[in-house]
């Protein structure tokens, strides 16, 4: 079986096999921009959202209301913060419009291990042995989907 | 009885609105063009399609139903409802989308659902 597939990938070398090789790609480079710019735009957020404080602590009238919504509006952070979150979102759609949900919702737990990474080494926490091992099992199960076809649906 | 009942909304909820917009975009069809522009468009024809509309809703379930568990319940309670979601995913792709999910996609997500039960566990 394994000759056939090889001399057709030979009797076709251009079309068939590159427009393949181009569909990984791209999933692959989308799912990427997912797994950094989702914890990144969470991450954001929840920095923003400290700096400016307790908010129901805070609110007592309308304008007080209004006062931390112009905060929040006039943070950098929460902005950075929501464009990372949208640029999440948008890589998530484009990547569905070709690939099978059963492929990119498994592919995009390799988030997991970017939230880790990122809190050792831009935080400097301690995560624990289990967490890793967890990490590890994920990368495992990620690259085993990863050698499935992106997309079993519609025109090969 | 409240948090089974919550539970359950954020796996089927959450779930089901990925699974919506992923039906969205099939209807959109594969995009090719990637410049801004194009991108706008694309997301103008989006709106338009009610699969999105349908997820959008589901998603917004499925967030508030995690805020109001939060807000009564230890965070590590969501271990087992985050692994299932992933089983959850791939029964979606497989009968609500017709994808085709042979053994090893099964196993590779089996794995995930392990490993993210463990980071989960890890982080208590």
């Amino acid at each position: 079986m394994s000759m056939s597939h090889h001399s057709e990938a030979l009797a076709v070398p251009d079309s068939q096999t590159q427009s393949h090789r181009r569909l990984h790609l791209k999933t692959y480079l989308l799912i990427l921009v997912m797994i950094i710019a989702g914890p990144l735009g969470n991450l954001m957020l929840g920095k923003g959202m400290k700096n400016i404080g307790k908010v129901t602590t805070k609110i007592s009238s309308p304008s007080e209301l209004l006062h931390v919504f112009l905060r929040i509006l006039s943070s950098g952070t929460i902005w950075l913060g929501i464009a990372s979150l949208l640029t999440f979102f948008v890589a998530y759609m484009l990547v569905l419009s070709w690939a099978d949900y059963s492929y990119v919702q498994p592919a995009s737990a390799m988030a997991y291990a970017v939230v880790a990474l990122l809190a050792t080494l831009l935080f400097g926490e301690v995560v624990s042995p289990i967490r890793w091992a967890g990490i590890v099992v994920i990368c495992l199960g990620v690259f085993v989907v990863g050698r499935t076809n992106p997309r079993t649906t519609g025109n090969p | 009885m409240f948090e089974v009942l919550f539970f359950s909304l954020i796996v089927v909820a959450g779930t089901a609105g990925e699974l919506c917009v992923s039906r969205a975009m099939k209807e959109i069809g594969e995009v090719h063009d990637f410049r801004p522009a194009a991108l706008i468009k694309m997301l103008l024809r989006v709106v338009r399609v009610k699969w999105m509309w349908i997820g959008v809703g589901f998603m917004t379930v499925g967030f508030f139903s995690l805020l109001a568990i939060l807000s009564f319940e230890n965070v590590s309670f969501v271990v087992p409802v985050t692994a299932l979601g992933y089983v959850a995913g791939a029964l979606g792709g497989r009968f609500f989308l017709g994808e085709q999910v042979n053994w090893r996609r099964w196993a590779g997500i089996l794995l995930v659902c392990v490993g993210v039960t463990l980071v989960v566990i890890g982080k208590g």
